[in-house]
């Protein structure tokens, strides 16, 4: 066994092509420190990713990596993993890619609940493109394309993985790097779909677009840092929590630190009505969840379509090609 | 002949009434849910069985049920069975089992002058015969003086027949497929033997419906010993088929089983990607139940994400396939373009169907090629083959994936409706004598290149799991060599060009096109895929009649075979016969720079044997051109 790998080791030999000051530097960095924490090896990793900024993340990884076409990396993560369910597979997409061209591809991956991590960087802005609003973008956004506003609603990633069936939801912050090590590594670590949102600042296009969440001073109050088991609490000195009133939560300002009543976070109870609503817990009303929302246990596609081969080879034996080419009703020509 | 011993004995047959005929073209038609194509099945198997040649067109409505008793409904099974080898279903036909009056309707035009005409006069009532527009009965009319009409009240004589098995009215008159079809079992001088086996296998764990469609069967059968309504039946003896083992099979079965084959030649997993559509769906089908093989399928929630899937199979080392037709095909090709910029080996089959759009989703036609060959963006070059006749799927799918894996590149197989769902006898081959497929995997670690190209022009196939090889490979233009991202407009050209060299290096890698006939004549009738049947009896035809046509059929349509223009200029006329507006005929021309003329057809139907031979009598009527012309220009690529 040779020495451990290190961050540097996950480092392929391209040069970095995100703008300067980019948040997807951020992330590339949290996901070679974790994958070297978590001694995973490199010739069993895959990066599989559409088009877009964040999709270029493969081509910095010292693994193996697809640079897919647009919206479709689930679909080819889906077909490298039935080919090989050994593989550690991350699929990279971003709002645009994942949300818009590829949300169908990205739904029905994350309901067949196959083994492999998707990461969704959102900025909530089509960058690439050169700062088209996005799936992401608040109403009313105003850019190159939308001059005088957005009309669209936007989707909530989150809601959209959770009505989808996801096995493992969670959400991180591209300026809070230790606490996005500990998510990947908690995705890395679920057996089926991991789905990880990650806030990721545009600085060219939509800069600051999550500054409430990633300003050190604001964080605090404006994040809400899930922790299993324990009562949901936030704010710069622990001084508020979530509280349930009837169906809704509401802040509550805690009376002498007091957490009596305080909603607790339960990542593992299968029904997904508490990650729902949590998923739906919008700046500036209430803080924003981050760290693991949902983590269920659920066999996955893959294992189960192996299941199904081997009872076919264990009921009919190793196919055999002569059995196959006799089958059906046969005759004999003199 | 005795009855199976279930039933009593029929009685002896007098041979002074079968007359032996060479061949004979049957169609059974009624609505849809009459069970047309099951009764269809059921004779080409038996004759297959009995050792004729067969040749089937199943002919079938878009819609599940269609309002009962309309002509929309109407489902139809064309099969010739034949002494000697046949290639195609017949273009008239001897005998036409109608059993309501809109099938009579959409049938009749058909029907040979003099032929046998079977009907169910049963369902001749005053309704029937408005749903399918005729504004009297044609029972009562003259309209059908040309052929021998036997009025037959099949739903009673059914009903009747099957009442010892105890099942209700309507499930009783569901039997009626099996009266008509022992009917012309007895009519056609064939064993009940397969298909009473077969009822017993489907039927078995309902004793009531086995027993009741056996009796129907049987009932049929007698009907047509007892009645006297028959002068004559007609037997056609077992052809000469190369001696062997033989089965059944339409193209779609043959194209899974070739894919299985192909699979365990390369010793690899078979992954079968691929979204519902007609006609291809049936491939799905078929291999789902192959997981004994370690065939993995995958219904994809749409054409995108099966295509997709089989891409990424390919880069994990899987022989990835997916399928599908025209509308879905177009649908897929941004990601073939993918899978020729990454340069991994997979197998997309279009089984054509008539289009543009939605088109007609149950008939054929073979308008996808240039879709095939050239439908993607960019300089985007696939290998395309196109299988002959439903047995030679199987020959297709083993060539695809060898040259697929072969030249890391993706192979289309353009298969078409007609091919997918016919049937012919295909001669069972040995698993020991189909030669390998070696499949060699990059394992050279240190210094790896992933564009690094070997004596075919092929980059490695390094897959994931495997230490050093780590890269990266994407839709972007690469580098050369070393697969790196590259916008240099040099490299750009130089890999455009190594792409279009794997596919000019595939023709030197199959068989030089075969003529049939002469080599030099007058007449060379070109073809390519589902239309060889037809195009050959109609060469053997004007080949008997003097003429000096001859016939080449091309498999490969990209590339083509390196001896194409060479063939094609050695005659004096060139008529390509093609089911589109004349899509190969102007590759030809743009290719060759010679004169092709076409005959296109685009109705949803095969070529007629005789569509053909007139128009090769029509080109060779015409004044003759230079010959010079085409033999200089033959051989400019």
């Amino acid at each position: 066994m040779s020495a451990p790998l290190t961050l540097k080791d996950f480092k392929s030999d391209q040069e970095v092509r995100w703008c300067p000051g980019c948040g997807d530097y951020a992330i590339l960095s949290a996901m070679q420190k974790a994958l070297a924490d978590l001694g995973v090896s490199r010739e069993n990793t895959v990066f599989v990713s559409g088009i877009g900024c964040s999709s270029r993340f493969p081509y910095y990884m010292n693994t193996y990596g697809f640079h897919s076409i647009h919206g479709r990396a689930p679909a080819v993560a889906t077909g490298v993993k039935c080919a090989n369910p050994e593989l550690d597979v991350w699929v990279i997409t971003g709002d645009g890619d994942g949300l818009s061209i590829g949300l169908g591809q990205l739904v029905h991956a994350i309901r067949r609940n196959l083994d492999f991590k998707i990461i969704l960087f959102n900025n909530r802005i089509y960058g690439l493109t050169k700062g088209q609003y996005s799936p992401t973008s608040e109403t009313g956004k105003v850019t190159k394309s939308t001059p005088d506003g957005s009309l669209d609603q936007p989707l909530n990633p989150l809601t959209v993985a959770l009505a989808s069936g996801a096995t493992f939801v969670a959400r991180c912050v591209d300026a809070d790097v230790k606490h996005m090590q500990e998510v990947i590594a908690r995705a890395a670590a679920h057996r089926g779909t991991a789905f990880v949102e990650v806030y990721q600042d545009c600085n060219v296009y939509n800069h600051h677009a999550f500054e409430y969440a990633t300003d050190k001073k604001q964080r605090p109050d404006h994040l809400l840092y899930l922790e299993h088991g324990k009562p949901m609490v936030f704010g710069a000195g622990s001084d508020r929590g979530i509280r349930l009133d009837g169906l809704r939560p509401v802040v509550e300002k805690l009376d002498n630190g007091n957490q009596d009543g305080l909603l607790k976070h339960d990542e593992s109870v299968h029904d997904p009505t508490l990650a729902m609503f949590l998923a739906r817990m919008k700046h500036p009303e209430f803080p924003e969840p981050v760290g693991v929302l949902r983590a269920v246990s659920a066999p996955t596609y893959e294992r189960r379509l192996m299941a199904q081969v081997q009872a076919a080879v264990e009921k009919r034996g190793n196919g055999d090609l002569d059995d196959l080419f006799n089958s059906g009703d046969v005759w004999d020509a003199k | 002949m005795k009855n199976p011993d279930t039933l009593e004995e029929a009685p002896a047959i007098d041979d002074s009434r079968i007359r032996l005929v060479d061949r004979v073209a049957i169609r059974f038609a009624g609505d849809s849910g009459d069970g047309m194509q099951l009764a269809g099945t059921q004779f080409t198997n038996t004759s297959a069985i009995f050792g004729n040649d067969v040749s089937t067109l199943p002919d079938f409505p878009a819609e599940i049920r269609a309002p009962a008793g309309t002509l929309a409904g109407v489902s139809g099974f064309q099969i010739q069975i034949s002494s000697d080898d046949i290639f195609t279903p017949g273009d008239r036909i001897d005998a036409l089992i109608a059993m309501n009056p809109a099938a009579l309707k959409a049938n009749l035009a058909d029907l040979a002058g003099g032929g046998i005409l079977i009907v169910n006069s049963d369902e001749f009532t005053p309704a029937n015969l408005k749903r399918a527009g005729y504004a009297e009965n044609p029972l009562e009319s003259d309209l059908l003086a040309d052929y021998r009409v036997h009025q037959i009240p099949i739903t009673t004589h059914t009903v009747e027949a099957v009442k010892e098995a105890g099942l209700g009215s309507k499930e009783s008159a569901r039997c009626r497929n099996f009266y008509a079809l022992g009917l012309v079992f007895w009519l056609y001088d064939r064993p009940l033997e397969t298909t009473q086996n077969w009822i017993r296998r489907k039927f078995g764990k309902r004793e009531d419906i086995a027993r009741a469609n056996e009796l129907a069967l049987h009932a049929g059968y007698n009907f047509g010993e007892t009645a006297e309504m028959f002068a004559l039946r007609y037997r056609v003896e077992p052809a000469k088929l190369p001696p062997g083992r033989y089965r059944n099979l339409t193209g779609n079965q043959a194209l899974a089983i070739g894919l299985v084959a192909a699979t365990r030649l390369a010793k690899k997993t078979l992954f079968y990607g691929s979204y519902p559509i007609t006609p291809a769906s049936d491939i799905l089908h078929v291999l789902a139940g192959y997981k004994h093989f370690d065939v993995r399928t995958f219904q994809a929630e749409d054409e995108i994400a099966a295509v997709c899937s089989t891409i990424g199979a390919a880069y994990a080392g899987a022989i990835g396939v997916t399928a599908s037709s025209g509308p879905g095909i177009a649908l897929k090709q941004e990601a073939i373009g993918l899978a020729v910029m990454t340069e991994l080996p997979i197998i997309v089959i279009d089984v054509q169907r008539g289009g543009p759009s939605t088109g007609l989703p149950t008939k054929t036609e073979q308008a996808d090629l240039w879709q095939a060959i050239v439908g993607r963006n960019g300089e985007c070059p696939v290998a395309v083959i196109a299988p002959m006749s439903p047995a030679d799927c199987f020959e297709a799918a083993i060539e695809a994936v060898r040259i697929a894996t072969r030249f890391m590149l993706p192979v289309m197989i353009l298969s078409d409706g007609y091919i997918a769902n016919s049937a012919e006898p295909w001669r069972v081959v040995k698993a020991a004598d189909l030669a390998p497929i070696e499949i060699r995997h990059a394992t050279n670690g240190g210094d790896f290149k992933p564009y690094q190209r070997d004596d075919h022009g092929s980059r490695p196939w390094a897959i994931p799991g495997t230490p050093g090889l780590e890269h990266r490979v994407g839709g972007l233009e690469k580098a050369a060599i070393t697969g790196n991202v590259s916008y240099d407009p040099d490299n750009h050209q130089r890999m455009i060009n190594q792409r279009a060299d794997k596919i000019d290096r595939i023709a030197h890698e199959v068989p030089p096109q075969a003529v049939f006939g002469d080599t030099t004549g007058d007449l060379l009738i070109v073809t390519w895929g589902g239309t060889y049947g037809a195009a050959r009896t109609a060469t053997q035809r004007l080949q008997a009649q003097g003429a000096s046509v001859s016939h080449a059929h091309l498999r490969w349509m990209n590339p083509f075979p390196a001896n194409l223009g060479e063939v094609l200029g050695s005659f004096k006329h060139v008529l390509v016969c093609e089911l589109n507006m004349g899509q190969l005929q102007t590759l030809i021309r743009g290719r060759y720079a010679l004169d092709a003329e076409g005959l296109h057809k685009v109705k949803g139907r095969p070529f007629m044997v005789s569509e053909i031979v007139d128009a090769a009598e029509r080109v060779l009527k015409a004044p003759s051109k230079s010959t010079g012309t085409h033999k200089s220009n033959g051989g400019v690529a």
